[in-house]
């Protein structure tokens, strides 16, 4: 192998069609012929429907067809739950809604036209009478008693379920004393800058479907979509065109993605929906929505002996894919970066009239990592003791790894002191200190935050996981020598057409442009899992590497073969395998490469050459191995290996985020004066790729510990609609940050990453909330709610 | 996303533009930018039969003085106010207004006009136009009126635009003598609308001592309105920390603060105080 | 109800009839099959939609088609000259200042504009020219640099 460009700062092969414009999200796919579906949604969070009137839309020009939740109950299955729990209660959530609403949003009729104005036009002739339910919103409320969403359920109680090894109560015995918060974690709105879409065209002789759909999960998606819809997995082709981000929102199996597949084969013309961001900010999946109270048992030396965490999760109206199984992703993380003997988690998960929530960056983790880190600084505000020392005292030792938590984890490798370090030695902690010390004094309020984060990633080995946790790769060297990697992973922005192309040339020792990486279409790729709690590269990027080796010992075959020696004589080195004898000599001379790279088409393939040669490059033995005329015996034509990755286990990146703010005491505004990250995300592929990746996952947090919040009233409408209410972060809203690596290598994967595309949301709101709380400090303030508010701080510092 | 359907009409003249306005008041409205319009047409909150484009009228469009007079035509934008060099020179307020609104996009294509007849209350131009007491000049059917901006914010999205009516024209009296202008906004994080926002135009004596001050607010009532309170306070005063200080918890009287999810109405209320105090005090900097 | 109109989209001149109710995006889209132009919010706030009319940085989303009648129309598909990529095109790549790239040409053609009129722009003055594009990806930083490229980049030209 060579090392031209693994652990290089390489350009993206994506950027060139996305910067000219020249690239297709679904909605710049056009077919002939294509209809438009636009749908009639409940106006109401809870309403049992009298009746749907649908005849003035059918009248109108240029409808085709309008469905109801009637037409479609006994032609296409449930909404899928993978999520498994004893006990779960899972609601037959259907494509559109039948005899009741049970949130706003919800999809009621699917009104088919010529095209998006005749569509849209109609869904204001749908009439549908609606019949006033009580409405349950609150989470606790909900656990409590009351109104009962589902009337095949007793309670709105989806499941319960405590988890955590160590004995808590001994814990909780022996401590001197113990701090509790309780602490909200509201509900958020993943708002992918590219809506959701789908575009699905049946053909009809061929009794086949292909679904376009902007998803993270082709492959999940497609089994899933087949079974609802009864088609034949195999006759259902699934292509994820350029995707515009997910975030989580899209590591799903929407009603939508089964419905324009039905829709298309009833109407044997191609259908498109494209949704709109009102749409998106009711009917996608939302992230978050715990109501939690944590406890932890300490010695007054700063020792932690145990934590207790209790919470409320709101689940939604229903289950999406992944919704009961976000709160055990909490109850997973609950021992941070430290070593905490006994650990308990108590879920209580109950349905509430609003939108599913699921996956959202970070999934469940973020929730973990903030209770933990909330907790450490309470913990340092309750003995007088710095944060950073806090952290400092209860972390494991880099030479105790594999660690063993109290939550079931064996975290895989870390050094989080040397984190802590490296991050308050770029931030000038002491002197940071100094500086606020002297600032107070000045009446100036500021305030540092310090989170020290462990995350959970590369999801996962597959017996922890509800449907597959491994990836696929098939890697194989076409007859011109060109490299074509298929990867089940499904990268919506991530960039792995570029890390995978770095990972194959280096491996091949061939160009990077001569590597094209392919993913999302299920018509192409081996089956594989999809891009999400951030494994790609761990585990799809393994895949690959692996899948490399064994091509590579195929050609070593065929190479050995050719060059008429022995095996043990011929090594490979800079993308040739060579006679060892003569590699010395030929390591300085430049051979002129067998296979042509240009481009020129050329009318026949050139016969390989291999008389008197010492060295072959793997591009010739592809050549070779296709035109199969010198293969050794007993050896299949073709150079191309599949492989499957299994990881043994998760990994777990880890890192430290300073953050440094100072609030208007007259205002309350909040501005950020430093935001220093160090992250140890294992072995760096792509290090430009990885800064992105933890800058985007600090702004998504800067938005949620500072700006964001979907908000229902108490009778179930959604205040927070459309980006006029929902505030992401703009430009104007982003420190500079300051970003450094620790780089320990994970033992799970050869190639030792750890992956990264989560970190910025799980160790920055921490770090944030902590420097604000901390600025407020001397008004006796311990903690404060996500999302901060001007107005917060300003209560607290003029005690209104 | 998509409008219901409607007719649009690009009259060449202001003369054409009123009278198909008045073909059909029910169901005309004037576009101008859009960038209030369109929005709401998308959302169908808003779902007019006819649009008559007056954006295509040339002459409506401009920035000149004439007399003691700034003559702005109604389809001025907000990006050709912030970047004039003219009135950067004669009317500072004007330009710092423009450039605090929405984006570069919507100042590219919004115009003041239509911001001011649309009557937003957490829009910029109105507080802007309230603090220089400007004259707006309204044509209708009937001929041409001229309103003060103080008397034409009725209500919540309600103005003294009688139906069958087009706002033409801005008119400002030239700022003169020792006078300093702010606009201080806290935009709202999500939509960028004014949170609140204080226009302050301050004209000094030659002791430096208060002369008049006109206090334009926005974004804190049902609509933009004139603190006429604090600018009676203010007058005759040194503009010192004591005065200033007195003068702006003046700023809500009479007013019920709007509350949202991001202030409630004691908070908007403080901010409005705030930044009034801060806007006067950065006008007071400013005069020459 | 139909309109004709005339433009001149990436220095071709083009003549439709359409609806008034038909956005300028979904013209450019549907009508001209200029997809680089995207649509990702119904509020005129995230500037997906940006293109240039008339040489000045407009959400298309939020123009009737029929309003751009007679004008000039750039879009992120016009912007590189001769094959050569806009310095803007280039600091995006350069600086790996996108990643879903869904945002990308909106941002790029506000960048544009904002070097148009600033050559040399400070980060707040960058941060205030973009303040009209949302990117959920990036997190700006990265964004700001490709602007801070481009600019001189075009700077040395």
């Amino acid at each position: 192998m060579t090392n031209n460009y693994v652990g290089k700062r390489v350009k993206r092969t994506e950027d060139p069609r996305l910067i000219r414009g020249l690239a297709h999200y679904v909605d710049d796919i056009s077919l002939p012929n294509t209809l438009h579906v636009a749908f009639v949604r409940s106006i109401y969070a809870h309403a049992k429907i009298n009746s749907i009137d649908t005849s003035a839309a059918l009248a109108a020009p240029g409808v085709v067809a309008v469905y109801t939740g009637k037409d479609v109950a006994d032609k296409i299955g449930p909404v899928p739950c993978a999520g498994a729990l004893p006990d779960l209660k899972v609601p037959d959530h259907r494509v559109l809604a039948k005899d009741k609403v049970y949130f706003v949003g919800h999809p009621i009729a699917a009104v088919v036209a010529k095209d998006r104005y005749a569509a849209r036009d109609a869904v204001d002739l749908v009439m549908v009478d609606y019949e006033d339910l009580p409405v349950v919103t609150d989470v606790e409320a909900a656990a409590a008693g009351g109104p009962v969403i589902h009337d095949s359920f007793s309670d709105n109680i989806a499941y319960r379920l405590t988890s955590g090894e160590g004995d808590i109560d001994a814990a909780f015995a022996a401590a001197d004393r113990t701090v509790k918060q309780r602490i909200l974690h509201r509900r958020l709105a993943p708002i992918a800058m590219e809506p959701r879409g789908v575009l699905a065209r049946y053909f009809p002789g061929e009794e086949e479907l292909t679904i376009w759909s902007s998803t993270q999960i082709p492959h999940l998606m497609r089994t899933q979509v087949a079974l609802m819809i009864g088609i034949p997995e195999n006759k259902l082709r699934v292509i994820t065109p350029e995707v515009g981000g997910g975030f989580g929102s899209k590591l799903n199996v929407y009603s939508e993605e089964a419905l324009l597949g039905w829709i298309s084969m009833q109407l044997g013309k191609p259908v498109k929906w494209i949704e709109t961001r009102r749409e998106n900010i009711q009917a996608t999946i939302h992230g978050r929505g715990q109501v939690g109270d944590i406890e932890v048992a300490i010695k007054n030396d700063g020792t932690v002996l145990g934590l207790r965490y209790s919470v409320f999760a709101d689940m939604g109206a229903y289950h999406q894919l992944l919704t009961p199984a976000i709160p055990t992703l909490t109850g997973l993380m609950l021992s941070g970066a430290y070593r905490i003997p006994a650990i308990q988690m108590n879920i209580t998960a109950c349905f509430t009239n609003k939108m599913a929530t699921d996956a959202y960056r970070g999934a469940g983790r973020p929730e973990a990592t903030y209770v933990v880190e909330r907790a450490f600084d309470l913990v340092a505000a309750e003995l007088g003791m710095d944060p950073a020392e806090v952290r400092r005292k209860n972390f494991p030792a880099a030479s105790e790894f594999p660690f063993h938590t109290a939550t079931g984890l064996d975290y895989d490798s870390g050094d989080y002191e040397t984190a802590l370090n490296k991050a308050q030695e770029i931030a000038g902690y002491a002197a940071l200190r100094e500086e606020q010390k002297k600032a107070r004094e000045e009446g100036r309020l500021i305030g540092i935050g310090v989170s020290t984060y462990v995350e959970i990633c590369a999801l996962g080995p597959s017996q922890a996981m509800p449907a597959g946790g491994w990836e696929s790769a098939t890697v194989r060297i076409e007859p011109t020598g060109k490299v074509t990697v298929l990867t089940g992973a499904s990268p919506h922005g991530q960039g792995q057409e570029t890390s995978f192309a770095q990972i194959a040339a280096d491996e091949l020792g061939v160009k990077i442009n001569d590597v094209t990486v392919i993913h999302g279409d299920t018509g192409v790729v081996q089956y594989g899992i999809g891009t999400f709690g951030s494994r790609a590269t761990a585990v799809g990027g393994t895949a690959v590497f692996v899948a490399i080796q064994k091509l590579k010992e195929k050609a070593h075959k065929i190479a050995t073969h050719m060059l008429q020696a022995d095996a043990t004589r011929v090594s490979f080195e800079g993308g040739k395998y060579s006679l060892q004898a003569a590699a010395a000599a030929s390591a300085t001379g430049t051979s002129e490469p067998v296979v042509p790279v240009a481009e020129a088409p050329a009318a026949a393939l050139p016969e390989p050459q291999t008389e008197g040669k010492t060295s072959l490059t793997i591009q010739d033995i592809a050549l070779a191995a296709h035109i199969a005329k010198e293969l050794p015996p007993d050896t299949e034509p073709g150079l191309s290996a599949t492989y499957f990755f299994e990881p043994k286990n998760f990994t777990f990146p880890f890192g430290t985020h300073i953050c440094v703010v100072e609030v208007d005491r007259e205002t309350g505004d909040i501005k950020f004066l430093r935001y220093v990250a160090v992250d140890d995300c294992g072995k760096v592929i792509n290090p430009m790729l990885v800064d992105g990746q933890v800058h985007g996952g600090i702004v998504q947090s800067i938005g949620q510990a500072m700006f964001e919040e979907v908000v229902y009233d108490e009778q179930g409408q959604l205040v927070t609609g459309t980006l006029m209410d929902y505030a992401v972060p703009r430009a104007s809203h982003v420190p500079n940050f300051e970003l450094d690596r620790t780089e320990t290598p994970s033992p799970v994967n050869p190639l030792g990453v750890k992956g990264v595309g989560e970190a910025g949301t799980i160790g920055a709101t921490p770090a944030i909330v902590g420097a604000i709380v901390d600025a407020l400090a001397p008004f006796g303030v311990k903690h404060l709610d996500m999302p901060i508010k001007p107005e917060n701080v300003w209560r607290i510092i003029n005690g209104h | 996303m998509i409008p219901a359907q409607f007719d649009y009409k690009a009259p060449a003249t202001l003369d054409e533009a009123v009278a198909l306005l008045n073909s059909d008041l029910d169901g005309a409205k004037i576009l101008a930018g859009g960038h209030s319009l369109i929005p709401a047409m998308k959302l169908r909150l808003a779902q007019p039969q006819l649009l008559v484009d007056i954006a295509r009228i040339k002459s409506l469009a401009y920035i000149r003085e004439e007399g003691d007079q700034i003559l702005i035509g109604a389809t001025t934008t907000h990006y050709q106010l912030e970047s004039s060099d003219l009135l950067k020179q004669i009317c500072p307020l004007l330009p710092e207004c423009a450039k605090s609104i929405g984006d570069v996009q919507v100042r590219n294509k919004g115009t003041i006009g239509g911001s001011i007849a649309h009557s937003d209350p957490a829009g910029d131009w109105p507080a802007a136009v309230l603090a220089l007491d400007a004259d707006l000049v309204l044509v209708g059917p009937n001929g041409e009126r001229t309103v003060k901006a103080e008397n034409f914010f009725v209500d919540l999205l309600t103005t003294d635009l009688q139906p069958g009516e087009i706002l033409r024209e801005i008119r400002i009296k030239k700022p003169s003598g020792k006078f300093g202008h702010a606009y201080q906004k806290v935009p709202h994080p999500a939509s960028g609308f004014a949170v609140v926002g204080v226009a302050v135009n301050l004209t000094l004596n030659d002791d430096r001592s208060c002369k008049s001050a006109g206090i334009g607010i926005t974004g804190v009532g049902v609509k933009a309105y004139r603190a006429k309170a604090v600018e009676t306070a203010l007058a005759g005063t040194t503009l010192d920390d004591n005065a200033v200080g007195a003068a702006v918890t003046h700023v809500c009287d009479g007013i019920d603060p709007n509350a949202d999810l991001y202030a409630s109405s004691d908070y908007r209320c403080h901010l409005a105080q705030v930044h009034t105090r801060r806007a006067i005090q950065a006008a007071k900097a400013r005069v020459q | 109800m139909k309109k004709a109109i005339n433009l001149n989209v990436n220095g071709v001149s083009r003549t439709d009839e359409v609806e008034p109710r038909m956005l300028l995006v979904h013209y450019l889209r549907d009508i001209l099959e200029l997809t680089g132009t995207h649509v990702g919010c119904e509020t005129s706030l995230c500037g997906a939609c940006t293109v240039m009319l008339d040489g000045q940085a407009v959400k298309s989303c939020t123009v009737f088609a029929v309003q751009a009648d007679g004008g000039n129309v750039t879009t992120i598909e016009g912007l590189a000259k001769n094959g050569e990529l806009h310095p803007v095109q280039e600091g995006f790549w350069e600086k790996h200042g996108l990643q879903c790239g869904y945002c990308t040409p909106g941002m790029i053609v506000t960048a544009a504009q904002l070097l148009d009129r600033n050559a040399d722009p400070s980060r707040e003055e960058i941060c205030h020219g973009l303040e009209g594009n949302l990117c959920r990806c990036t997190g700006y930083q990265h964004i700001i640099e490709a602007v801070q490229y481009a600019a001189k980049k075009a700077g040395q030209a």
